[in-house]
C-alpha cells in the first residue's frame, strides 16, 4: 500500500532534483528560476501528502498560498529578466555585478 | 493494486521530467519538460484525494506560470549554447551537493519521531460527506477568508509589480487627453467669418 512515507521520498528527490538544478545551471537564470518552480511544487506536494493522510484540510489551503506565491514570484522573476535582459543583451547572471554589492 | 501501479507511474515520469528540465539542451524543451512534470504531480495529487489542489496545478501552473516561462524563453534571442559553457565543471560539485542534502533530509526525516498524533487536535478535519473541492471552498470562504484576501493582494501586488518593471515609456508618442478632449467647446475651435467677395481669405 502507498504511504506517507512514499510521497515523503518523490517530493524530497523532486526538491533535490531543483537543489541540482540551481547549482548546475548557474548562468541561466531561466532555468534556475524553472528549478525554483519545481522546488515548490516539491513543497506543495509535501503539504498536500500530509493534509491527504492527515485528514485535515488546511494543508491545502495552504498549499494553494504556496501555488499563489510561485505564480507571483515566477511572474516578477521573468519581468526583472526581461528589463535585464533589455539593458544588458544577455541573460548570464554569473556575473551581474550592477549594484556593486 | 492500480493505485500502486499509478503512484508508481506518476512519480518515475515525474521525476524523470524533472531531471529533464534541469539537464535539457534548449529551455523550449526544459519548460515542456516541467509542464509534463506538473501534470504528473496533479496525477499524485488526484491519488490522495486532493482534487481541487491538483486542478489547480493544472490550470495555475500549465495554463499560466510554464506558458508564461514559454513566451519568454521564445522571445528573448539568447544565445544559449553561451550559457551553459560552465555545465560540465559544475556537475560534481552540484551533484556532491545535491547528494548531501537528500542524505540530510533521509537521515532527518528518518530519525524524527513525530510521537503520537493527536488526530483530536486537527485545525480543521476533512469532512467525510463532501468531496474535496465543497469541503475547501467551505473552509476558505469561511474561516481562511483573511488567507484568501492575502493572496489576491498577493497576485495584485505581483501584477502590478510587473507591469512597472517591464513598461517603458517611448518618447515622441502622442497619447490621448481625454480631459482636453472633453473641455474643448465648438467657439473656441470655430470662428465664422464674413468673407468679402475678391479678397484672400486670412487664416
Amino acid at each position: 500500500m502507498i504511504g506517507l512515507q512514499h510521497y515523503l521520498v518523490v517530493s524530497t528527490i523532486l526538491f533535490v532534483m531543483g537543489v541540482l538544478g540551481i547549482f548546475i545551471n548557474r548562468k541561466n537564470i531561466i532555468v534556475i528560476l524553472m528549478a525554483i518552480e519545481l522546488i515548490l511544487l516539491s513543497v506543495n506536494i509535501n503539504l498536500v501528502a500530509f493534509s491527504a493522510f492527515l485528514g485535515d484540510l488546511v494543508g491545502q489551503v495552504f498549499s494553494m498560498f504556496v501555488l499563489t506565491v510561485a505564480a507571483g514570484e515566477a511572474a516578477i522573476g521573468l519581468a526583472i529578466l526581461v528589463i535585464y535582459f533589455r539593458s544588458r543583451g544577455t541573460i548570464a547572471v554569473d556575473d551581474a555585478n550592477r549594484m556593486k554589492g | 493494486m492500480i493505485h500502486i501501479f499509478a503512484f508508481y507511474l506518476f512519480a518515475c515520469i515525474m521525476i524523470a521530467s524533472g531531471a529533464l528540465t534541469i539537464f535539457a539542451r534548449n529551455p523550449v524543451h526544459s519548460v515542456l519538460w516541467l509542464i509534463l512534470a506538473f501534470f504528473n504531480a496533479a496525477g499524485l495529487m488526484i491519488l490522495v484525494g486532493a482534487e481541487f489542489i491538483a486542478m489547480l496545478l493544472v490550470i495555475v501552473y500549465v495554463g499560466a506560470v510554464a506558458v508564461l516561462f514559454l513566451f519568454v524563453v521564445m522571445m528573448l534571442n539568447i544565445d544559449y549554447a553561451e550559457l551553459r559553457a560552465g555545465f560540465v565543471s559544475y556537475l560534481p560539485f552540484g551533484i556532491l551537493v545535491a547528494i548531501i542534502l537528500a542524505a540530510e533530509i533521509l537521515l532527518g526525516v528518518g530519525i524524527w519521531s513525530a510521537g503520537p498524533i493527536e488526530l483530536a487536535q486537527r485545525a480543521a478535519p476533512a469532512p467525510v460527506d463532501m468531496p474535496n473541492v465543497q469541503a475547501i471552498g467551505a473552509l476558505l470562504y469561511t474561516r481562511y477568508i483573511f488567507l484568501f484576501e492575502a493572496a489576491g493582494i498577493v497576485l495584485l501586488v505581483a501584477m502590478i509589480g510587473a507591469i512597472v518593471l517591464t513598461h517603458r515609456a517611448r518618447g515622441g508618442v502622442r497619447g490621448q487627453n481625454i480631459a482636453r478632449q472633453n473641455q474643448r467647446r465648438p467657439q473656441d475651435a470655430i470662428v465664422n467669418v464674413a468673407q468679402p467677395v475678391g479678397k484672400g481669405v486670412e487664416l
